[in-house]
């Protein structure tokens, strides 16, 4: 029988597009001793730490776990890299949990982060090969034919993604932690701006951010003794699969679905949409909000779209989906899957303020990245499972 | 008196990795191939399907592909799209562009490239292209020696025939 993990501690950034105030290091140790803080404890406590950020080419800084361990206390302590590209912030907390639920360690501090003003995302993503042509422009570039090809299998109004991007920002203002307050948010503005990758407007598109997210993770024994009540893994999956291969479901991967069938299964969860009060889902992309609520099985196939356009992701939905703003309003890539899984938890301790799901009992965090290939969740509950 | 100035926020660094990359057998017969304007695909032994290219294994079975090549046309179907209009540092096109996943006759996977000789705002989802080669004397080891595709005229093909491949 494995371990319990409780999350004791969880700490981030504010986001922004320039954290010229702080290094990469002093970006993740402000996380870090914010989650510390939180969960009262020092570094002495922490045992070993799982780091998770995207690929070294972004910020071009190989290894840079290396450079970090000392600003994350990481000195003659074990330390753990993990590399899942968009989703990695979401694997690294899974990582994280592995090491307690397996009775390894008793406190792990989980962090990760991107400095994207130090990077050149777009640049990174899209490095010519003999095999194929250039003509794919950053993510967007990669996604923008994958959301035309949901909007035509689907049928779903047009205006669908905009109603996200919107949503989320609304969510946003309530989050001091987030990149984006645009207390001028409306369908009118989002509409309006710029086809960046047809069918992607400027504003259903996430921003370019600098931050961090740490957690301090904790046996249960160890978890007793915290000052704030904890939250409780209840279940974690990770599924991948190749970029591609003929046939391939570009637009629901199988991965998602084989994800969210394990995730559910371990959790004893066999109406998601029901007993799950609230979900931080990875939407760099307004479309993905209904893909995604498909993919984790929230909706039927086609029919996500309908959660979105009858408020049912909405705050007072009866599914609230990203209640922070989520990747549409901060998006230090690494990090990005960790402040999923984060606020989840801060959801189900009670802890997040102004965009606080009242009662909320089991939250889900979700990641996903690489070109819809890598997927990691997880689900934590008020209760022990 | 020493003027007030900017402070120097961000400096950039560019750095330069140049290697010699070696292609393997399979990538580089198709690469031989698009050098002579041949279009070369290859079989997975499993389930039948024709890569292009076929980087040596087949990525859903993870077995060898080994076989005879398979010679494609250089026309297809337009599977998906996006219209881009960012810019980006590796990408030489005059924006904006339609950046298209094209599913070319006989192959069983899809490719991207960008499509010419056509409006943006006609370029649609099944829509049938033929490839536009550059002079022969232009020819490389690379699919650049295909400048874009072009409409080929023919009726559009059907969502059934080809949205497995979205």
């Amino acid at each position: 029988m494995a371990e319990l993990c409780g999350i004791v501690g969880i700490g981030q950034t504010k986001h922004d597009s320039k954290r010229i105030d702080v290094s990469m290091a002093g970006l993740l140790r402000e996380a870090a001793e914010r989650a510390l803080e939180d969960a009262e404890l020092t570094w002495r406590d922490i045992d070993a730490v799982v780091i998770g950020k995207a690929p070294d080419l972004f910020e071009g800084v190989m290894m840079p776990e290396l450079f970090l361990a000392d600003a994350l206390g990481g000195a003659y302590k074990p330390m753990l890299r993990v590399h899942t590209a968009g989703s990695v912030g979401g694997s690294t907390g899974i990582v994280a949990a592995s090491l307690i639920q397996a009775g390894i360690h008793d406190r792990v501090l989980v962090a990760a982060f991107e400095k994207q003003s130090e990077s050149n995302a777009m640049w990174a993503l899209s490095i010519p090969m003999p095999f194929s042509v250039a003509v794919v422009a950053g993510a967007g570039g990669f996604f923008a034919p994958l959301v035309r090809g949901y909007m035509r299998r689907s049928g779903a109004p047009e205006d669908t993604g905009i109603r996200v991007a919107v949503k989320d920002r609304e969510n946003a203002l309530k989050n001091p932690y987030a990149h984006l307050h645009m207390e001028d948010i409306s369908f009118d503005l989002v509409a309006s701006s710029p086809m960046l990758w047809d069918p992607i407007r400027y504003l259903e598109t996430c921003p370019s951010s600098d931050g961090a997210c740490a957690m301090v993770l904790s046996s249960e024994s160890l978890a007793a003794k915290a000052p704030t009540r904890p939250a409780w893994v209840h279940s974690t999956a990770m599924r991948s699969e190749p970029t591609m291969f003929s046939g391939r479901d570009q637009v629901m991967p199988q991965g998602i679905l084989d994800n969210a069938e394990a995730l559910y299964k371990k959790a004893g969860i066999t109406n998601p949409r029901k007993e799950i009060d609230c979900a931080e889902m990875y939407v760099p992309f307004s479309w993905f909000e209904p893909m995604w609520c498909e993919g984790m099985l929230f909706a039927e196939p086609n029919e996500g779209w309908k959660m979105t356009y009858e408020g049912a992701t909405a705050m007072d939905g009866d599914l609230p989906i990203n209640m922070s703003g989520g990747v549409l309003s901060s998006n230090p890539i690494g990090a990005s899957g960790l402040l999923r899984f984060a606020e989840a938890a801060l959801q189900v301790r009670g802890q997040a303020g102004d965009h606080q799901v009242e009662g909320a009992k089991k939250a889900l965090g979700h990641a996903y990245g690489g070109g819809s290939q890598y997927f990691s969740t997880w689900i934590v509950g008020s209760e022990k499972p | 008196m020493s003027e007030e100035k900017e402070p120097v926020e961000v400096l950039r660094t560019p750095v330069e990795l140049d290697y010699t990359y070696s292609a393997g057998v399979s990538a580089s017969r198709f690469l031989r191939a698009v050098e002579q304007g041949k279009l070369l695909g290859q079989r997975c032994p499993v389930d039948g399907r024709v890569y292009f290219p076929s980087r040596g294994s087949c990525p859903q079975h993870g077995v060898p592909i080994e076989g005879e090549p398979v010679e494609l046309s250089d026309r297809g179907t337009i599977v998906t799209f996006s219209v881009n209009r960012v810019p980006s540092e590796n990408i030489d096109l005059e924006l904006p562009y339609a950046a298209i996943q094209v599913l070319l006759d006989g192959a069983d996977t899809t490719l991207f490239h960008v499509l010419g000789e056509c409006s943006i705002d006609d370029v649609r989802m099944g829509m049938r292209v033929e490839a536009v080669w550059r002079p022969r004397d232009e020819w490389t080891i690379s699919m650049q020696n295909i400048r874009y595709f072009k409409p080929s005229g023919e009726p559009d093909a059907p969502f059934e025939s080809y949205q497995e491949h979205i």
